[in-house]
């Protein structure tokens, strides 16, 4: 009967333990899997066997979002001999993916080198700048926040999801608050606009007090009312 | 390299045709070679406004379609030996334009001018876009009246997004302002928008007023560009226009009320 180490009891079939291995990383900047996998191939040439059945971790955080296909990226990877065992900062669709392709799934936190992540940047919709003067015809949309340098002029219209600044006269159209947001607000220097709208609630340029015309103003939204105040 | 110029409105009647055979013939009169190309195909008018309607044999669409060389098909003017005008094609649409064949053209012209002007019809279609769309400068006419500077207003949004220059992203159109048809009495009347009111709107730089004036009109009829007419208000402005547009600095004239013989003395 051979000896077994004395602290494995003799019930135990097995023992978990945390520890620390290196990893190779690969880190994707392009769902490409075909460019991916030319790169990674110039790359075992020069070392044949230092790759060869290496586990590797595939870094998702740097690819652009958008809809790819992960596992045509794992397929070509296992091809050139090289077995990908997890992912790390991959998005929701392909973390789904991950799973589905019997990856692991790595927690956020430090690499194995102990550098700090860099912090995952949110797609917020950011506030567009626009310095050129917005032209009769032209239309401007704004994921965020719309700020407009110059004049608008007539039959010019400016879309943003989140509020609209002008700091030239306003003579178009302003629509803040695009998809429903009721704290978007329009600000101008000079209101001269066609049209303002907050969240779908909007005015035409008759319906503003004549007073107003011409000064500086915000446009915000209370209740059911679309208030047109000086500055 | 000729610098290519675009003369262009939107609207129309507002004095495209005018401009282009004035400043032409301006800088033709200061040395330059010039040569003024009418993409006013099937609305023929330079040749008339320049008096060489007589002369024309071949035209831009024949040299386009391959059928006469731009030597043939350039017409010489008679009073100035550097200045040239390509007329358009009377029989045809601006179908018959295409931008390789504008391309091939300017590029023959560029290469005997200093200057191109490019006579634009009005409008924003094919034939206002192809004459826009190799330019290096653009020299926009505006009436001081609304639907004419709302008009020059698109078409300004257009050069900023639809020329060769935009489309490479090498750079800009330069934009230049010529407000044509002033009249300084009926603006103090209320009756027309003041040079500050066109400003607002198209905040672009003014090169030029040229004042409403009968001579215009004598000229357009006898085929003398009104630059020629050195004594009127309208082609001494067209004068200063051109030496702005060459980098002199030239004060604004014609652009406040006449005033009357006694207090002109007495400086009222």
């Amino acid at each position: 009967m051979a000896t077994r180490p004395s602290s494995v009891s003799r019930v135990q079939a097995c023992e978990l333990k945390g520890a620390g291995f290196t990893f190779t990383v690969l880190k994707v900047f392009d769902a490409d899997p075909e460019r991916i996998a030319r790169q990674v191939t110039r790359r075992i040439q020069q070392a044949p066997d230092f790759f060869k059945g290496a586990p590797i971790v595939l870094d998702l955080q740097a690819v652009p979002e958008g809809d790819w296909d992960l596992s045509t990226l794992v397929e070509r990877l296992r091809a050139l001999d090289l077995v990908p065992v997890a992912v790390r900062g991959a998005d929701g669709a392909h973390e789904q993916q991950a799973r589905t392709l019997a990856l692991g799934v790595l927690a956020e936190g430090r690499s194995a080198a102990g550098e700090p992540r860099p912090t995952v940047v949110e797609a917020t919709p950011t506030t567009r700048l626009v310095t050129e003067p917005v032209r009769s015809g032209q239309q401007i949309y704004a994921k965020g926040d719309l700020v407009v340098v110059g004049p608008v002029s007539h039959g010019a219209e400016l879309l943003a999801e989140g509020s609209i600044h002008v700091y030239g006269a306003l003579r178009g159209r302003a629509l803040a608050g695009l998809r429903g947001d009721r704290s978007a607000r329009i600000f101008c220097r000079v209101l001269e606009a066609e049209l303002i709208s907050v969240a779908g609630y909007y005015r035409l340029a008759e319906d503003v007090e004549p007073a107003l015309r011409g000064q500086g103003a915000q446009i915000y939204l209370d209740g059911e009312n679309l208030h047109v105040l000086p500055l | 390299m000729a610098r290519i110029i675009v003369v262009t409105s939107g609207k129309g009647g507002v004095g495209k045709t005018t401009t282009s055979a004035a400043f032409g013939t301006g800088l033709a009169l200061r040395g330059f070679k010039t040569a003024i190309v009418d993409f006013d195909v099937g609305l023929r008018n330079l040749d008339l406004i320049m008096g060489c309607e007589r002369r024309v044999v071949y035209d831009f669409v024949n040299v386009i379609q391959g059928e006469a060389t731009i030597g043939q098909a350039l017409i010489r003017d008679k009073r100035l030996p550097n200045l040239a005008v390509l007329a358009a094609s009377q029989t045809r649409d601006k179908d018959a334009l295409t931008q390789e064949g504008v391309g091939r053209v300017l590029d023959d012209l560029s290469r005997e001018f200093d200057y191109v002007l490019c006579d634009s019809p009005a409008g924003i279609e094919k034939g206002a876009h192809l004459a826009m769309y190799f330019a290096d400068d653009a020299i926009v006419v505006t009436n001081p009246e609304v639907s004419s500077v709302r008009d020059s207003d698109r078409v300004l949004g257009l050069l900023a997004s639809k020329t060769r220059h935009a489309e490479r992203q090498d750079g800009k159109v330069n934009e230049h302002l010529i407000i044509t048809r002033y009249a300084p009495k009926r603006v103090s009347k209320g009756e027309m928008l003041s040079l500050q009111d066109v400003q607002d709107i198209l905040s672009i730089p003014l090169l030029g007023v040229i004042p409403e004036s009968p001579t215009v009109l004598q000229c357009s009829n006898a085929g003398t560009p009104v630059i020629l007419e050195d004594k009127s208000e309208a082609g001494q402005a067209y004068g200063d226009t051109v030496a702005r547009y060459l980098g002199e600095a030239r004060p604004l004239r014609f652009v406040e009320e006449e005033k009357g013989f006694l207090r002109r003395l007495f400086g009222g």
